[in-house]
């Protein structure tokens, strides 16, 4: 019988038993390797938490990740797959750069604030279109969305290449931000900054992200738009009825989803970088709904999600620089927790059942 | 444009223009199912690397096309299992099917090959080689009629001849067989289907093997047709994504899935070739021609040009009604 | 849930057997058993004497069993003569087969008078011919016995007097039929035998020509247990709802509603009855701001925008219209969100709610839902439960609970006690007659002739999109509502 299960194991239990399926299938890639699963584990553990160097290359991985997870997980709270989370960082980056690059900005916290809202208004509005046509005209989303990564990849190759490229430069990328436009470090930070290695890109976005998990908290749960997110998400027969407009809720969430999205660039772009560069997003977009299925669209559960996909980036990293076990193993246990916790999740579901309901069987022999 | 530029530009689009096909037509065989695919870029990928590899080591271009369709069918049967039987996100499970191939090829490749994910260069019998067909050497020399013959029509790996003979055959089995009588109906009403007394699951299982199958070959064609020689690491770049775009541009029709996938071959050809294209007013920025083919989608899609009308039972799991 | 109780039924060979029963009464289920798409706990089947396991489609096929079903089982995109041989082609080639099938498709319409174009596209067709090419479709597939489920349901008059023609040219040709259906009319004209079905079980079974429709009507409703419903005189003040000519036609293009005008007063319960699918959902779903549709309609004197345009669920919420759908499970309730959630479902914007510009007040929200949950006794009384984990009365009680406390001067309510225990029943028909008495106008839409003559104040009846008549509820009975409900009777509005 589906629905008989306790709320601790729906929340807990089946996305821990998935990530426990793709991380054993994982250690099986590695066995075939030729290396040893638990080795490998440490020396991820070691290379990303182990050391000043390691952590903050694994928060700001995690970084990216909150901010795409939430993306992802906020449509998905509405029933709307927004596989688009690439291409709107691209664009939320060509936000941030033509920011950064408008002004000889005097200090960062100017700058940020600006910059925070050019990444908005490019990645919402690079959502906004598929958001319209899927409202207004059917257009399947997760398509659309598709083909605007695309689009989006070739406007931003053609604006570095033709626009923003510095003039004598070959490099389809923009200028480097001015000085005051650099966001300060982790290391740069009072009071924790000895905590962190002056060498990693780990930034003050990590607060913002921070502070956006908590926002979308609010957001979700704690305000009317979002009550109406999560109505309409569940049943949009009954938010019809209730008077909330599909149109509405597809075009806001949509906004929300890609200004989120866009977002992550003024981690990757003016954090890291500090200048723009054609693949700035590294597939960033798509480990967002790795993150957004394994943290069950809830922003808390996006927070821990990026901190495991952050740690297993920069802990993928460090196996490819150490071991014969290609980097690409961070793909593969991406793929796999997709797989376990977006598409087999009835399998997962039904596996956790049948085993509750062995146990009720011994209790009550 | 001189005319043995139009044969260059439209030869390369035919090159380009094959794995588009081959991988459009594996879609098309699933989504008439009514099981959504978007991970052909993943099954393509795979049966490439599989390609590759197997032909590399054992030498032999046909057993590389077989390993690549048991490559692909293995990715198929995971799309299979979790849309069919377990009723997951089919949109889901193509994703991480893709990103499963984009991994597992390089991880299986460099632990066989070492050579950072490429498997070795092929060449010979471990590849498919150009075949010249009958007389185009004697009217190599005819004008007009000789470079269209020698330089366009002739010249191919078998591959693209058998691509090219998929799209009547494509046609043939789904509008004249009772296989695609069922097929499309089983996409549109699984309900008309099932109450006739035929497995619905049955018939989408063995769609998505087809689309395993043809996105196998599609991939021995990237990897192990001449004049490519050998894998190399996300050798499809997009191609499963322009492909799928094509289905929806082709209106999920195979003799238009060849229109569509030969004119996204030609548009790529142009990029290419011309780069940026001045029109006298403007000049057409090479982003916009690589751009173009999605752009077209989005256009179909939004309904403003055409209309682009899915199989009506697209991307639900069969549930008997209760 | 037991659809059907210990069900005997038999059937004689070339005759019309009809069966009739309310919504819900157990007969698709009973037919779909029949046709092997559900399996049957306990029983047998017998044809022809011969006891017969229908496990799937294709077995009831073997066995000569055809049906069409309420909703056709026809592919869109596909011609007549594709969808007749779906399932049953001969060889891996199709042309064959359609070559065969054109052939044995004009004996057919030959036969039985059953024409439809072989090479038009489903999509094309109107649906008296779509039920003419799911009855070929069954005939093709040499069946002997067709089952036929709510046929007139979709059907215009003239459709259905051509779909009578048809049925009885199959029974002239030896064909057994049976025939599913709500309508006493139906039965009346074409059956031989009929069985009468109620609540799962069946009543009786006599042969047509020996009964009425006023015999039927009465073992179709049955007697049941009198409810128990004390209610003092009602004391109606002015018009609150004023609805004129107005009509629904909808996303189909099919008309619903066709012009009806009624007004409800303050203080008083005006039921409506009808078997359901006659304009009633429609005519809440206009009224509760969600579908659109032409007329007047008026609320305390002020007249609603009909067009969709400038109004939704939320603008009639302000204007004091309260809604309890009758689709609690799909309209009235998330059934994933908690019941204190569900509680502000439809008024989440109103002010109160709220502990500041940007943030809704939960704690608030929660402690007043425990308040309205205790004081609506649903049990349990816990609102951070989701809606799913209650019982069909209590998810009821609690969309009553957000409706009637946020005392509106309109209530709808539709099937109040659809799947609701006995204990709960009572307590929602007292919630509701308070409110009545409170001084407030109800709209009772429901299925229930009990429960329309025991609530309200003023019945009307709707059949076919149109207001039948009006009774008053201390002068007419259930026969006489009976045969409205079943379009029975010259009164029409």
């Amino acid at each position: 019988m589906m629905g008989r299960l306790p709320a601790w194991a729906d929340v807990v239990l089946i996305p821990l038993m998935s990530i426990i399926a793709a991380f054993g299938i994982s250690a099986l890639v590695i066995l075939y390797i030729g290396e040893n699963p638990w080795e490998a584990l440490k020396l991820m553990v070691d290379g990303a938490l182990g050391s000043a160097y390691g952590w903050g290359y694994t928060l700001y991985y995690a970084t990216n990740f909150m901010f795409t997870g939430l993306a992802v997980s906020i449509a998905f709270r509405a029933s709307l797959f927004n596989i688009g989370g690439e291409g709107q960082a691209m664009l939320g980056g060509l936000g941030v750069a033509v920011v950064a690059l408008a002004l000889p900005w005097p200090h960062w916290t100017l700058a940020l604030p600006a910059a925070m809202l050019g990444a908005i208004v490019f990645g919402a509005a690079w959502a906004a279109i598929p958001a319209w046509l899927q409202a207004r005209r059917g257009s399947h989303i997760v398509i659309t969305t598709m083909m605007f990564n695309f689009i989006g990849a070739a406007l931003l190759n053609y604006v570095l290449v033709n626009i923003l490229r510095p003039a004598g430069s070959m490099d389809p990328a923009t200028a480097r931000f001015p000085k005051g436009a650099h966001l300060p470090t982790l290391h740069d930070l009072p009071l924790i900054g000895s905590y962190f290695d002056k060498n990693t890109p780990a930034n003050i976005t990590l607060f913002v992200a921070l502070a956006a998990c908590v926002a979308v908290w609010y957001l979700l749960f704690r305000s009317r738009l979002g009550y109406a997110i999560r109505a309409f998400g569940k049943s949009e027969s009954a938010a019809v009825y209730a008077g909330i407009s599909p149109f509405r809720i597809t075009m806001y969430v949509m906004l929300l989803s890609g200004g989120l999205s866009g977002m992550m660039a003024i981690n990757n772009v003016m954090g890291e970088a500090e200048r723009l560069v054609l693949n700035a997003v590294e597939g960033a977009g798509f480990i967002g709904i790795a993150v957004a299925l394994m943290g069950r669209n809830h922003p808390f559960g996006v927070f821990l999600a990026a901190l495991l996909f952050g740690f297993l980036y920069q802990g993928g990293a460090e196996l490819g620089l150490w071991t014969t076990i290609p980097i690409e193993l961070r793909t593969v246990v991406q793929a796999l927790v997709i797989l376990f916790t977006g598409a087999l999740d009835n399998m997962m579901r039904m596996l956790v059942e049948r085993i509750f309901a062995l146990g009720h069987r011994r209790r009550a022999a | 444009m001189e005319f043995s530029t139009l044969i260059q530009v439209l030869d390369s689009g035919v090159r380009l223009g094959i794995p588009l096909l081959l991988a459009c037509l594996a879609g098309l065989y699933s989504e008439r199912s009514g099981v959504f695919d978007i991970g052909l870029e993943g099954k393509m990928l795979m049966g490439a690397f599989a390609a590759g590899a197997v032909a590399s080591i054992t030498g032999s271009a046909w057993l590389g096309l077989a390993a690549a369709i048991g490559g692909s069918l293995a990715l198929a049967a995971i799309h299979g299992l979790a849309s069919i039987t377990f009723r997951g996100n089919q949109l889901i499970s193509g994703v991480a099917i893709n990103f499963l191939a984009s991994g597992l090829t390089v991880l299986i490749g460099q632990n066989l090959f070492h050579l950072g994910g490429r498997t070795p260069p092929i060449k010979g019998a471990a590849r498919f080689e150009s075949i010249t067909l009958p007389g185009a050497d004697a009217l190599r020399d005819v004008p007009v009629i000789g470079p269209v013959y020698y330089d366009l029509i002739s010249g191919h790996t078998i591959l693209v001849y058998i691509a090219f003979a998929i799209v009547p055959l494509t046609w043939f089995l789904l509008f004249r067989t009772r296989f695609g009588l069922r097929l499309r109906a089983v996409g549109e009403n699984p309900e008309s289907v099932d109450t006739a007394g035929v497995s619905v699951l049955r018939l989408r299982y063995t769609a998505v093997a087809m689309a395993g199958i043809l996105c196998g070959i599609a991939g021995a064609y990237l990897a192990t047709s001449a004049p490519s020689a050998g894998f190399g690491k996300e050798m499809t770049a997009g191609k499963g994504f322009i492909a799928l775009a094509a289905l929806i541009f082709a209106n999920w029709r195979p003799w238009r899935a060849l229109g569509a996938t030969m004119l996204f071959g030609v548009l790529e050809a142009v990029a290419i070739r011309f780069q940026n294209i001045d029109v006298g007013l403007f000049v057409v920025p090479v982003q916009f021609m690589q751009a173009l083919p999605y752009i077209l989608t989005v256009v179909i899609l939004a309904g403003f040009i055409g209309k682009a009308t899915p199989p009506r039972a697209g991307g639900q799991a069969y549930v008997k009604e209760r | 849930m037991q659809a059907n109780k210990d069900i005997s039924i038999r059937v004689m060979p070339g005759t019309i057997h009809g069966i009739i029963g309310e919504n819900g009464a157990g007969k698709s289920t009973l037919m779909s058993i029949l046709y092997g798409f559900y399996r049957a706990d306990a029983g047998e089947i017998f044809i022809r004497g011969k006891p017969t396991i229908i496990h799937d489609s294709q077995a009831a096929i073997r066995a000569g069993i055809g049906m069409v079903f309420q909703h056709f089982k026809l592919v869109q995109n596909f011609t007549v003569l594709e969808n007749v041989i779906l399932g049953v082609e001969e060889g891996m080639l199709l042309h064959p087969s359609l070559a065969r099938a054109r052939v044995a498709l004009a004996q057919l319409a030959e036969e039985y008078a059953l024409e439809v174009d072989p090479d038009a596209l489903i999509e094309e067709l109107s649906v008296g011919q779509l039920q003419r090419v799911e009855i070929l479709k069954a005939l093709y597939r040499h069946a002997e016995v067709l089952i036929l489920d709510e046929p007139t349901g979709v059907l215009t008059p003239d459709e259905a007097d051509h779909l009578f023609r048809i049925l009885g040219n199959l029974r002239e040709q030896g064909k057994t039929i049976i025939l599913i259906t709500h309508k006493l009319r139906e039965i009346m004209e074409i059956t031989d035998t009929v069985s009468v079905m109620r609540r799962g079980e069946m009543t009786a079974t006599v042969k047509t020509s020996e009964t009425s429709p006023e015999a039927l009507a009465e073992l179709m409703v049955g007697r049941k247990v009198l409810l128990d419903v004390t209610k003092g005189p009602a004391n109606p003040g002015a018009n609150v709802l004023e609805v004129e000519n107005l009509r629904v036609i909808d996303a189909d293009g099919v008309e619903r509603v066709k012009g009806i005008s009624f007004a409800i007063r303050a203080g008083e319960i005006f039921g409506i009855a009808g078997v359901s699918g006659n304009g009633q959902s429609e005519l809440l779903k206009v009224l509760g701001g969600f579908q659109k549709a032409t007329g007047t309609v008026r609320i305390n004197g002020q007249e609603i925008d009909l067009s969709g345009h400038h109004s939704d669920g939320q603008t009639r919420r302000a204007r004091g219209i309260a809604h309890v759908p009758e689709d609690r499970q799909h309209l009235g309730l998330i059934m994933d969100f908690t019941a204190w959630e569900n509680l502000i479902f439809g008024y989440h914007n109103a002010p109160e709610y709220q502990s500041n510009a940007l943030l809704m007040d939960n704690a608030g929200i929660i402690a007043e839902a425990a308040r309205k949950l205790e004081r609506f006794d649903v049990r349990p009384p816990s609102p951070m439960l989701p809606a799913k984990s209650f019982s069909g009365g209590n998810q009821q009680k609690l969309v009553l609970a957000r409706e009637i406390e946020r005392n509106p001067d309109l209530l709808l309510v539709g099937q109040p006690t659809r799947g609701v225990d006995i204990g709960a029943i009572e307590f929602i028909h007292k919630q509701i007659i308070a409110l009545r008495d409170a001084g407030k106008a109800v709209l009772l839409v429901s299925v229930e002739l009990d429960e329309i003559l025991s609530m309200s104040d003023r019945i009307a009846v709707m059949f076919d999109g149109r207001i039948m008549g009006e009774r008053d509820p201390e002068k007419t009975d259930q026969r006489e509502l009976g045969l409205l409900m079943a379009g029975v009777g010259t009164e029409a509005a």
